[in-house]
Parts: structure tokens; sequence; C-alpha cells
């Protein structure tokens, strides 16, 4: 019975989730490709939007693609690795200026990156003539940037549970000799597993989405990331006439994340710490 | 208190203890530390010294030092995890928050982006002028050696002259064709028509000075002499020309006259508070700021209030030893958020159209949802739910499973009730790890500048003013301000970033503070 209330909960809170996704599919295979013709349920099925997608020029939505998964993959699992080691020193050693370290990096999260978006404009300005490789239109540039916002929120999360995993275990560690790298990469790292994943996913998903900072950054056609071109395909009197390429882009998009998330679903095990230490 | 058993236990062991023998991983690491250091100063250091950047060289090599030093060492442990994330923080995060900060408190903007001296020139540039009864020459493109010179016939007296980039001087023994053009001269080789065109950047770039002005082509034929009308004079800081005086105020970064009127081009000075003060004088920027600040706090509450409630609810519901089908429920519940984001603000907005969108389709209605202040405000406050509570969820699933499940079954056991279980167990030791993340999702949302801009753009906005609109937030507002048609004023846009900082800053050092001994639990 109470099982059966939790069913009809979550499948009242699916059919919210899913309406919209709904609809873009039925945008993206609406045969004639415009905004006013489509509705909720397809009214017939196509391909078309899929293959005009692919077939232009003004729109390279591959090399798009390429660049989003890339810039996701790497600034994701990077920014993960760094804020990993920040969250294990502040859970775990205690030092001058610890407490100062939480603060600042909860207030600087505060001030939003793009706020300052003039200022690293005019950073990178001198960065594109000193070290090109690393300035406007190449991922790298944007890799760095993005890193650079890496450390706050996630640092905080991963602390958040990093102090609730025992601390007996790696006193016992030390007890055995181990030194605070292996205790980070052998016991620490393992045991927070599931942490990682999600944190991982929630970071991915952050930067396919991320466009201000990128659209900034990426003028050239061939170096734009998904959400900086796709923006560009219904932007003024594209809007109508694109909007089925537009959904069907919107559903391409989504591929990697889902499948993200698919890949981690596994790694997200029950039971973390109820079996590591006992009493 | 902070004294944890570990730390004690190594505070005495540490004098007898030997010192520990060098592993193959410690040399490994080392080595790699070094390598990369190195690489890293091989790729950065030949273009600074280039640029003769010798501020920035310096910085470098002292980090390097200072990177070197920290990971060769056994000692500063704690420094060792914290500094590579918080590189990239100072350099990508801090400086531009610093950099935009000390903007604020200048007048930068359109009209204001360079040095005075800049500005000068830019002045006296834009004045140029053909000069009153000077001669338009007649123009031929000569080469001495390589460097290319003008040969100026003067129309009325014939008299041929060599034009470089030292000035002019008369040229004797030049023969002049037909057209009135210089056919040969001594010693330089006369450009033809087609090999002046195809020099004609070089041509059109050329300037000979003469006194008070230069002597520019005008085309590939003719040359002309342009004076600047308006000059600086150094001696009393000031411009003239043009049948007046404009003296240079150094608090606007402005040249202005008698009547109090400027050149457009200004330059960029510290005005100290008066961006400021402008926010908050301005009855345009601060009447209905408050307006914006309130709906700018209800937005983000809700936004924050609404998600987390509906995604810790459906966590709660998954997290059932017994409940079936949890993968697909997971993968339905997290689609919007795996949705590309800006993309799917674009889709709502066309859902809430009033002609054609999916919501009036359903319901039958014939609203303009996002074009009335009440329903905007819920239909964007919706927009967020549907965008943000994916999250939650996810984050809720993860603290979930980091609770132990003897917690909830001890309650049960004691005979709670399930609501008092979650009350008083899942509830405060949830919070304990999502706390933080709620106070950085509010901070997000009070600054949730796409959420508005994709969708109603702030508005709808009354007849009275098209200056602020119902869902304006305090960001797309001042954006709208600073950036919209008005022109550009980084340094006032900077002012109110300030405040908009100062504001979250201060709500969430409250919210912080409240939480403070619930952390220190486990800190």
């Amino acid at each position: 019975m109470k099982l059966a209330l939790r069913h009809v909960f979550v499948l009242a809170v699916c059919a919210f989730a899913l309406f919209p996704i709904l609809f873009v599919v039925s945008a993206a295979i609406n045969p004639l490709g415009t905004l006013a013709s489509t509705e909720l349920l397809p009214t017939g099925a196509s391909p078309a939007n899929f293959a005009n997608l692919f077939a232009s020029d003004t729109y390279p939505f591959a090399r798009w693609f390429f660049n989003s998964v890339f810039i996701a993959l790497v600034s994701s699992f990077a920014s993960l690795l760094l804020s990993m080691f920040a969250a294990y020193a502040f859970s775990r050693m205690r030092f001058a200026g610890r407490r100062a370290g939480l603060l600042a990096l909860l207030l600087i999260q505060m001030f939003p990156q793009f706020l300052a978006i003039v200022t690293i404009f005019m950073i990178f300005t001198e960065v594109t003539e000193l070290y090109p490789a690393f300035g406007f239109n190449t991922v790298w540039g944007l890799l760095l940037l993005y890193l650079g916002g890496a450390l706050g929120v996630n640092t905080w999360l991963m602390k958040g549970f990093l102090d609730t995993v025992p601390k007996e275990l790696d006193e016992a560690a030390t007890v055995d000799g181990a030194t605070h790298a292996q205790i980070f990469w052998r016991v620490i790292m393992p045991l927070v597993t599931p942490i990682l994943a999600v944190t991982a996913l929630l970071a991915f998903i952050g930067t396919m989405s991320e466009f201000l900072m990128a659209n900034v950054f990426l003028r050239d056609p061939g170096s734009k990331t998904l959400a900086v071109g796709m923006y560009g395909m219904i932007a003024g009197d594209h809007r109508n006439a694109n909007f089925g390429m537009f959904a069907a882009a919107t559903l391409l998009t989504a591929v990697p994340t889902v499948g993200v998330f698919l890949w981690l679903q596994k790694y997200i095990v029950s039971g973390l710490t109820a079996g590591a230490v006992k009493g | 208190m902070s004294l944890d058993v570990r730390e004690a236990g190594r505070a005495a062991a540490t004098p007898a203890r030997p010192r520990r023998e060098i592993t193959t991983a410690f040399v490994v690491s080392r080595i790699a530390v070094l390598a990369v250091t190195a690489a890293i100063l091989l790729y950065a250091v030949p273009p600074l010294v280039a640029a003769e950047s010798w501020t920035a060289l310096a910085l470098l090599c002292a980090a390097a030092a200072a990177v070197a030093c920290l990971y060769l060492t056994r000692r500063f442990v704690p420094a060792k995890y914290l500094v590579p994330g918080t590189v990239f923080l100072l350099a990508f995060q801090v400086f531009p928050v610093a950099y935009t900060v000390t903007t604020a408190f200048t007048n930068f903007g359109d009209g204001h982006r360079g040095s005075k001296a800049e500005a000068v020139t830019a002045i006296e540039a834009g004045s140029v002028r053909q000069a009153p009864g000077s001669p338009e020459y007649g123009l031929t493109p000569a080469l001495r050696g390589e460097e290319l010179v003008f040969l100026l016939v003067d129309p009325k007296t014939k008299q041929v002259s060599l034009g470089t980039a030292d000035g002019l001087t008369p040229l004797a023994g030049a023969e002049l064709g037909l057209t009135g053009k210089v056919v040969a001269a001594p010693g330089l080789t006369v450009l033809k028509a087609p090999e002046a065109a195809a020099r004609a950047a070089d041509i059109s770039a050329m300037a000979v000075p003469t006194d008070g002005g230069l002597i520019k082509a005008n085309g590939l034929s003719r040359a002309v002499e342009g004076r600047a009308t308006l000059t600086y004079d150094a001696a009393c800081d000031c411009v003239r020309g043009d049948g007046g005086t404009w003296a240079a105020d150094e608090e606007q970064g402005y040249f202005v006259n008698a009547r109090g009127e400027h050149l457009a081009q200004g330059w960029q000075v510290n005005v100290g508070l008066d961006n400021f003060a402008r926010a908050l004088t301005d009855r345009t920027i601060s009447g209905y700021f408050l307006g914006v600040l309130g709906w700018n706090v209800i937005f983000a509450l809700a936004s924050v209030l609404g998600t987390f409630a509906l995604g810790m609810a459906v966590a709660l519901a998954l997290h059932h030893p017994r409940m079936r089908g949890t993968k697909v429920y997971r993968i339905a519940v997290i689609l919007p958020y795996a949705m590309p984001s800006f993309a799917m603000l674009l889709v709502w907005r066309d859902l809430f159209n009033r002609d054609f969108g999916l919501v009036n389709q359903m319901l039958g209605a014939h609203v303009d949802w996002l074009g009335e202040p009440g329903t905007a405000r819920l239909g964007v406050i919706l927009v967020n739910l549907w965008l943000g509570f994916p999250y939650m969820f996810l984050v809720t699933t993860g603290a979930l499973q980091a609770i132990p499940r003897e917690l909830t079954e001890a309650a049960a056991i004691d005979g709670a009730t399930p609501w008092r279980a979650f009350r008083r167990v899942t509830l405060p030791l949830l919070l304990v790890a999502l706390t933080p993340l709620l106070i950085s999702s509010f901070a997000f949302n009070f600054n949730n500048f796409n959420a508005i801009a994709l969708t109603t753009e702030g508005g709808p906005f009354p007849a009275a003013s098209p200056q602020v609109g119902s869902t304006d937030l305090l960001i797309t507002y001042t954006f709208r301000l600073a950036f919209g048609a008005g022109g550009a004023q980084f340094g006032f846009a900077a002012a109110i970033s300030v405040f908009i900082f100062t504001i979250v800053a201060l709500i969430s050092a409250v919210a912080f503070r409240r939480t403070r001994k619930q952390e220190e639990v486990y800190a």
C-alpha cells in the first residue's frame, strides 16, 4: 500500500519531468520542422531534421559536439581531482587558516565568474598575444577558465561527504604505517567513489550547458561548443524555421550526459559506510 | 579541540621515529613534479622575455620555486593538497573579481577606455580637416631605394617637392608630364599606376609632416595637407581650437569648456564612490531597486526551497529497500537535468507562448503566460523548478546513501513513526551534508541570469517604465542599465556587481552562521 503511494508520487513527478522533453522529441521528428507546426504528441515522423543538421555547412554540428564533450570530460575530471585534494585537506587535516579558507571558498563562489566577464576578456586578450595556444578560440583557454571556478561548490560537497567517512579508517591506516598520500589514494578515494560519480556527473552537465563564457571565448565557428553554436541556430529570424533542427540538436546533445549518467549509475551503490565501521 | 587522536599520536611519535625510508613512489612522484614544473617554465618563459614583462616573469619564477620547494620537502602536507586548485582559483576567479571591484571605482566604459595621452591623440586625430587655403597637390608615389616617398606638385606654381616621413623638401630636376604628374626624377624610381595600386595600403598609411599638419594621400594621385583643428596645450592642460577652449577635468575624465560641455573622448579616471552614489541616488536606478530586490529574494528562495523539497521527496520515495523500478524512475527524473539547460529554457518560453504554446493548447486556454506579471513570475519559478529539482534529487540521493541505514532502523525499533524518524534522524543528517549546497544554490539562483534572460528577458514591462520588468532580477536589471542602449558603462556595472555581491554575501553569512553549530559537530 505504502509502496503504491510512492509509485504514484514518483510517476506524477516523472510526468512533470518528461512532458517538455516529449515536446522536444515531437519537434525533432516533426516533418515540417517549424515551431508553429509542433504538437506534444508527434503527428508524423521523419528524420529530415537530423539529416539537415548534419548536412548543414553553416552549422558544423559534429565539430561542436566533439568540442563540447572533450571540454566537459577533461574539465569535469580535472576539477574533480583538484577539489577532492582540497576537500581531503579541509576534512582530515588541521592547519592555520582552515576555517578562513573554507569561508573564503564559500564567499568567492558567490561572486559569479561571469560578473567579471569584462576583466576576464581583458586578461585573455593579453594571454592570446603571449600564448596563442591558451587564448581565445581554443579549448585549452576555456578549460583553464572553467578550472578556476571548480574549487568552490565541489570542495564543500566533497568535504561534507568526507566528514561522514569515519576517521577510524585512516587512523587505522596511519597505525599501519600508511603515508598521507597512501591514505588518500587507497583508503579515502575508494570509499567516496559514489559521491565522486555524482559530482563528476554534475560537473559534466554544468560544463555542457555553460553558455555565457563560451560565447565570449569561442567566436570561430570551428571552435564553438554546442551551447554557443545552437544558440546561434535559432537566433533572430531563424527561430521558427530552424526549431526542428534545434530540437534534433538538443536531443543529440542530451545523449552524452544521459550516457555518462548510465555509465556512472553502477558506482552509486548503496550502503557505503554502513559496512565499514561496526558499532 | 581540534587536536585529534592521530595528530596527538604523531606529535608524540615524531621525535623518536627514524627517518622514513625512501620508496620508489616517493622518488617517482618528486621527479614528476620537477618535470612538470620545468616543462611549464620552458613553455611560459620565452614569450614573457620577448614581451619584456619582467613582473610577470618574476611572479612565474617565484611561483615555480615555491611549488618545487613545497613538493620536494616532506613538510606543509595540507598545502600540498590545497595548492593545485588554489592556483586556478586565484588566477581565474579571485584576480578577475578583484580587478572588477577596482573597476567599480573608475569611470571605465565607452568614452573612457584609455589613458589621458590616448584620449589626446584620439581627439587630435579626430579633428583633422583640410587646412584652409592649402593646395591640393598632384601626387606621384616613388621609391628612394626601398623607401616609399611622395613627389608632390603644387598645382599653381608647378613646384615639385619631395615628401618623406621626415618632412617636405623642394626637389630640383624633376621632369613633369602632360597630366602634371612627375615622369622622372633624379635618383628616384617613379611608380607607374599599376605598381602604385599594388602599394595602395602603404601609400594611404604614409604621412608627411609639415608645420602644424600632415600631408596625406587622397586616392593615388592627389594629396592634401590636413591640420588638427583641436590641439592639446600642455602649458594650460587644455585643448584649444575651433574657437573654444576645453580644460582637462581630472575628476570627470573629460575636457570641459566654460559652458560645461565636454568633448566626446575622455579618459579613465578614479571616480571614488561616484558609481555607488549614483546607484543609490539616480531615480531611474534606485526607484525600483527595492522592488526588484524583493522579487529577487522571493525568486531565489522559492527556487531553492521548491527544488529541494521536490528533489528530496523523490529521493526519499525511491530510497526504500523494496522499491522496484528505481533505475527507470531515476533516469526519468534525471532527464530534465541531462538536457542542455539553455536550450530547454528557450523551449519553455515556447511552451508558454500565447498563440501556439503547448500549455495553452493542453488547457484549452488563451492566456499570455509570460505577458502578465503574476503568471510570468509563477512561470519562471516553475521553469526553474523543472530545471533544478533533478540536481537536488541527485545530491540528496548521494547524501542518503552516506547515512547508515541502521540509524533509521534503530529509530523504527524504538517506536518512532516514519515521519518522526525523518524529522529527527534523516533530515538533520541530510542538512549537515547539504546546507552548504543549499546556500550555494541560493547564491546561484539569486544571480540566475540565464533563467530570466532566456525566458522573459525581464518582462513583462509596464507601459510607464520600460526600464524594469516584473521578473527582472538585480542582475538582468543592471545588465540592461549598464550594457543596454545607453552604451557600455563597465565601471558602473562593476559597482552594481559589488552591490549584488554584498547582498548575497550578507544573506549567506547569516545563513551560514545559523548552521555553524551543526557543522562543528563534524568539523
